[in-house]
């Protein structure tokens, strides 16, 4: 009983507000990335109905090159940073995209088993060649998002976070989650509006009656996969850029999380990739701050479980209906 | 009727795995036809329609429309030669608006000409138009049946093939599907039609098969088939 003890001393104490705050902010910035990997994981599944398990291992790779690229250009500004974030989602889309045709698309009409498997395949094979083009030992990620200020007597300030009151907010942060908001605002207008947006979701539904239409079924599912990975790209630079120890093995627990935060909103929903990424994000860092942090995995699982158990197609998940 | 034929079927052979479906089928239809497969459940009709489409691949025997052999156009460009199917089941897209539905038929063409097509089709479907904007999933099975039409019309199909369009559909809805067949003859578009209401399909079709176990096992004309004592026993309860 002693967190709900310490939950209500934090709320009741001077600051306790501004603290709560802070966690709701930390928790949809974490939620932010979770939901822009979860997009990936969704989309793909919407239409090739497939888990791709190498999701969160794309995520990794697009960390590194944007790492190595950034070290590499010696560029001032915030030129540098964008220019390593368009090379990694560069290269994770080519990567996606080869994936998709080396080892999923000759498995098209095999079983979802033999799939699945394919595709911890793949997590492996990127995590261990990952290992051996950039070594065991953690890179430090450098913060992109920082205000570089000289002062009167010439000395430079670093400026990571803004303050309002006693409330502080890293800008990793409001990238995180302005980005979160342009990508979720584009996919929608995407497949709302514009014509291979449309054919995507057509192909989700019915991929026979698509073909009927003249839409180049595995053209569509490649651009699924184009847009997936250049999102886990997206996704690899904001999470290092909050949490920089970068390992081959980062992409893999973000990855689960987030994969959890699509079943969560309910597969194959857009929106709903949104919203269980958001809420998964704020569940996890409000159980490390008031319950333990041991114990936070453990409480956001157990709520993901009871929110299946009441609905099991996720929050905004949609019946699937049997076809006679 | 001109000579060379808008489509013609050769010799197909299909196969499930091992199960020979499809055994030797040929066919052919004319500019400004309605022929129609009839034939018992299973007597391969459906198959025969998406093998044309391209949605099946024939082991042997050959497809050609206009002169092309499409044994190796892929399916998603058979529609853009101007083969359209309205498939068993309409197959709309349930999740999708009624216009958006409408707007994927024309995917093959340029977008200038849509808005006109789309009116096009709402003259011909006024039901759809009052629907334009709800879920494919809401509608009844005959406001369906005109959408998943209307939709394969929006490609400007030169040959326009129906799979059972009046499947599971009331009797009154089922004339009213007819009629509208027949109003696409008049104004010019070649049908291909599979039905298992043989009696419907005959009366307005120009010529016929009857296929049996994946064989065309008689052919003549609409009203001569339906005149015959064999076909009237067999297909259209005595």
């Amino acid at each position: 009983m002693n967190f709900i003890i310490q939950f209500v001393n934090s709320l009741t104490s001077g600051g306790g507000a501004y603290q709560f705050l802070n966690h709701i902010l930390n928790g949809i910035s974490l939620g932010s990335v979770y939901a822009i990997i979860a997009l990936g994981y969704t989309m793909v599944y919407g239409i090739a109905k497939m888990l791709n398990f190498a999701h969160g291992d794309v995520i990794m790779v697009g960390a590194y090159v944007c790492f190595y690229t950034f070290g590499a250009l010696r560029l001032p500004g915030p030129l540098a940073p964008l220019l390593a974030v368009c090379a990694a989602a560069a290269v994770c889309t080519l990567l996606g995209v080869t994936i998709e045709k080396l080892a999923y698309k000759p498995l098209r009409s095999a079983p979802s088993l033999a799939v699945l498997i394919t595709a911890i395949g793949v997590s492996y094979f990127l995590q261990n060649a990952a290992l051996l083009l950039w070594s065991s030992s953690p890179k430090v990620f450098p913060n992109f998002f920082v205000l570089r200020t000289v002062d009167a007597s010439g000395e430079t300030a670093v400026l990571r976070s803004i303050q309002f009151g006693s409330l502080s907010i890293s800008f990793v942060t409001i990238v995180t989650i302005v980005s979160c908001i342009v990508i979720m605002l584009a996919l929608t207008w995407f497949t709302g509006r514009t014509k291979m947006g449309k054919a995507m979701r057509a192909c989700s539904e019915d991929k026979a009656a698509a073909q009927l239409m003249g839409i180049d079924v595995n053209a569509t599912i490649s651009l699924t996969f184009a847009i997936g990975s250049g999102l886990a790209a997206i996704a690899g630079a904001l999470l290092c850029s909050a949490y920089p120890n970068l390992v081959p093995t980062t992409g893999s627990m973000p990855g689960i999380k987030a994969f959890t935060a699509a079943v969560f909103g309910g597969i194959g929903s857009i929106p709903g990739a949104f919203l269980g990424g958001l809420l998964l994000g704020v569940l996890e860092i409000f159980a490390k701050a008031y319950i333990s942090v041991q114990l936070s995995d453990a409480v956001v699982f157990a709520v993901l479980i009871i929110v299946l158990l009441v609905k099991p197609t996720g929050l905004l998940g949609r019946t699937i209906r049997e076809k006679v | 009727m001109s000579k060379e034929p808008v489509l013609k079927a050769e010799n197909l052979n299909v196969y499930y795995g091992s199960i020979h479906a499809i055994k030797g089928v040929s066919f052919e239809v004319y500019e400004g036809e309605i022929v129609t497969l009839i034939g018992a459940n299973g007597a391969g009709k459906s198959t025969t329609l998406n093998t044309v489409s391209g949605i099946l691949r024939s082991r042997t025997g050959s497809v050609t429309f206009l002169g092309e052999n499409l044994r190796r156009v892929p399916c998603h460009k058979i529609v853009a030669r101007g083969l359209a199917l309205v498939p068993e089941g309409r197959r709309i897209f349930l999740q999708m608006t009624v216009e958006e539905n409408l707007e994927m038929g024309a995917f093959t063409q340029s977008p200038a000409g849509i808005a006109q097509d789309l009116e096009q089709v709402y003259a011909l479907f006024p039901r759809l138009r009052e629907r334009r904007k709800q879920i494919g999933g809401t509608l009844s099975g005959g406001e369906q049946q005109m959408l998943a039409m209307g939709r394969a019309l929006m490609s400007h199909p030169k040959l326009l093939m129906l799979d059972e369009p009046s499947m599971g559909l009331a009797p009154i809805l089922v004339e009213q599907i007819f009629q509208i067949i027949r109003n696409l003859h008049g104004a010019g578009s070649t049908i291909l039609l599979v039905e298992q209401n043989a009696q419907a399909a005959l009366s307005i079709a120009n010529r016929g098969y009857v296929l049996e176990t994946g064989k065309v096992v008689t052919t003549g004309a609409g009203q001569e088939l339906l005149a015959s004592p064999e076909i009237k026993k067999a297909y259209l309860g005595g």
